[in-house]
């Protein structure tokens, strides 16, 4: 971090000299033609949401929604009728997102609640704490990132199954509530670098690990925490393959999932476009929301992390 | 980072020796340790360890979930060598990672040397990374509706230049250029970041020397900047690899391996087998060998790639 600032203000007085070229302005250009791409299908998926299926079609070049209307989120959230919905052109399908919300809710916030918390108490007895076998155990934790997530999840859903768990939000979060080895690895790094004074000053106070951990290490390990459980919330929400062998049923079916029942609901030959991207708008808004409150904590962790 | 950073005497180890300061460690906090690994080690055990061992015991095994698995040795691996959709679901997935590597590693290197050149904001990075914020599911949606035969805004593009429309999911030749598009589209921004990091690391003045030296900026980047950047291109290489050969999310949700078996990727054959024929022992063969690829991945950027090691040390 600091690297950057310090390079930025070297190489700042070089650049008031010339402040503009032809290089740099097709830099530029080149650079926000990228952007473009990132964003501008977010403002198409925005305009299709307000539109009416029916007037799609005929006004498919328009940039501004064709025949505006909320109909296609009234009908994403259960509150249009079958009949309106079918007079805007859709397919008058009910899908109940209400549901889906929660149980996207409660799946990510379980499963990045405990990752966290379990996975700082690992990292602190693998980053501070003195035993025989402590690296080996360590690097046999890491090794588990290696193992695809797809070779786990056949015997684990066997797993839920044989506990009779599927279609439970208790089968669905235990694969990931205990710990994640990313969650593990980037906290021991933290914890690591923490100092030892003020945890040896409690100690000869004759504070035991345990207030160590939760009143020491914790609160001075706030913000990779805080970037922990923003990565771990944003992955947990976006995760499609797990919740869909076992959270099947509506119930505990999340966003991800019913988005693709809601797709392949719509009747082959005139999709709901417009509900669908206002269901798709709806499934990315927690993520979008934390994305703008939390944007440079997020972004700035890429460089540290590699692998999410 | 840490506010607890108060100046020390002496710079002592992280790890390793007990303190000087008699009593405070007596080698081994043992029992504390298992206490607080415990929740980890169960979540490492029955999720990580167990099943890996229970999916190669399954590949050996016919199992229908009904009954119980019958062990029937190598079978299911002889089956493999002559299944035709097995062979295809690697070529398909092969022709997947090989798009995908060629285009996110030439994108973002070229957009990292941008940001590098021109911007550093955390709103240009922001704007960048926003694809990759977003689910599969949601990226797949996306660009199937942008993309759509009859009224996909891309297709209208298309029309406008004089170009005749293209069935993006619909034809074989074009289904798996077009998922290993859709990823590209959420993954380039990533790992445009995870380089343009790189770049930032190497100090300036290696370039103000080549400067010196009369370098022409093509030798700058050929010489300096390429080898310089090579433990972060190995590790995007290796993510962008390893990420791509378990595609599933978009195919799912897209094509379902169609059209005819053009986009039957490795990762939804075993679905297939697995959850929709009930075949686990076949479909834990097929993970066992996604499985060594993987492995071979990895093992190919340690021992050849060196991808550990800096030239900057």
């Amino acid at each position: 971090m600091s690297t950057t600032i310090s390079r930025t203000a070297a190489v700042a007085p070089a650049r008031r000299r010339r402040p503009f070229n032809a290089r740099r302005a097709g830099a530029w250009a080149l650079l926000l033609l990228a952007i473009a791409v990132s964003v501008l299908p977010f403002l198409w998926v925005l305009r299709t949401a307000l539109s009416t299926n029916s007037s799609l079609a005929s006004q498919s070049a328009s940039l501004l929604p064709a025949d505006f209307t909320w109909g296609a989120f009234l009908r994403v959230f259960g509150l249009q009728s079958p009949a309106d919905a079918i007079a805007e052109g859709g397919s008058g399908a009910a899908i109940d997102f209400w549901l889906y919300l929660r149980n996207s809710v409660i799946f990510s916030s379980i499963t990045t609640a405990g990752a966290v918390f379990f996975s700082a108490m690992a990292a602190y007895a693998f980053a501070r704490l003195r035993w025989r076998g402590r690296n080996t155990v360590f690097s046999l934790f890491l090794g588990t990132m290696l193992v695809p997530p797809i070779f786990t999840a056949l015997p684990n859903f066997l797993l839920i199954k044989n506990l009779d768990l599927l279609n439970t939000m208790l089968g669905m979060v235990l694969p990931y509530v205990f710990m994640t080895p990313f969650a593990i690895f980037f906290l021991r790094q933290f914890f690591l670098n923490m100092s030892r004074e003020v945890e040896e000053a409690a100690m000869l106070d004759g504070a035991k690990h345990l207030r160590i951990f939760f009143q020491i290490v914790l609160p001075n390990a706030a913000a990779p925490l805080a970037t922990l459980a923003l990565l771990t919330f944003i992955g947990q929400w976006n995760e499609y393959f797990w919740p869909l062998l076992v959270g099947s049923q509506d119930d505990v079916r999340v966003l991800q999932v019913g988005l693709g029942v809601f797709k392949s609901q719509s009747p082959q030959g005139s999709p709901d476009w417009s509900g669908l991207m206002a269901a798709t708008l709806v499934s990315a808004l927690p993520v979008l929301i934390l994305f703008a409150a939390f944007g440079k904590k997020i972004v700035n962790s890429i460089g540290f992390s590699g692998i999410k | 980072m840490t506010t607890l950073a108060k100046p020390t005497r002496t710079a002592r180890p992280q790890t390793g020796a007990p303190s000087p300061r008699g009593g405070y460690r007596r080698l081994g906090d043992l029992k504390i340790a298992l206490l607080f690994i415990a929740p980890a080690m169960i979540g490492f055990t029955f999720f990580y360890v167990v099943p890996t061992i229970r999916g190669v015991y399954l590949s050996f095994t016919e199992y229908s979930i009904l009954g119980d698995p019958e062990w029937v040795g190598l079978d299911n691996y002889t089956a493999l060598a002559t299944d035709p959709l097995f062979w295809n679901s690697l070529a398909v997935t092969g022709q997947y990672v090989f798009l995908n590597i060629v285009l996110q590693t030439a994108l973002a290197l070229g957009l990292a040397l941008l940001m590098h050149q021109v911007a550093k904001s955390t709103l240009v990075r922001g704007a960048l990374l926003l694809p990759y914020l977003m689910s599969n599911v949601i990226a797949a949606l996306l660009w199937f509706w942008m993309l759509d035969y009859q009224i996909g805004v891309v297709n209208q593009f298309i029309e406008w230049a004089g170009i005749p429309r293209i069935a993006f999911f619909g034809s074989e030749e074009w289904a798996i250029p077009t998922q290993a598009l859709i990823n590209t589209w959420r993954h380039m921004g990533y790992t445009a970041l995870l380089i343009f990091a790189g770049l930032q690391a190497i100090p300036h003045h290696v370039y103000e020397v080549a400067k010196l030296d009369g370098a022409s900026p093509f030798q700058t980047f050929r010489k300096i900047t390429i080898p310089l950047l090579r433990p972060v291109l190995v590790l995007v290489l290796v993510v962008t690899v390893i990420g791509s050969f378990q595609v599933f999310d978009t195919v799912a949700v897209t094509t379902q391996g169609g059209p005819v078996n053009a986009t039957r990727v490795i990762q939804y054959y075993i679905y297939q087998r697995a959850f929709t024929e009930s075949d686990f022992g076949y479909g834990s063969a097929i993970a066992v060998i996604l499985f060594l690829i993987l492995a071979l991945v990895a093992f190919i950027q340690m021992k050849f790639l060196k991808g550990n090691e800096s030239d900057l040390d």
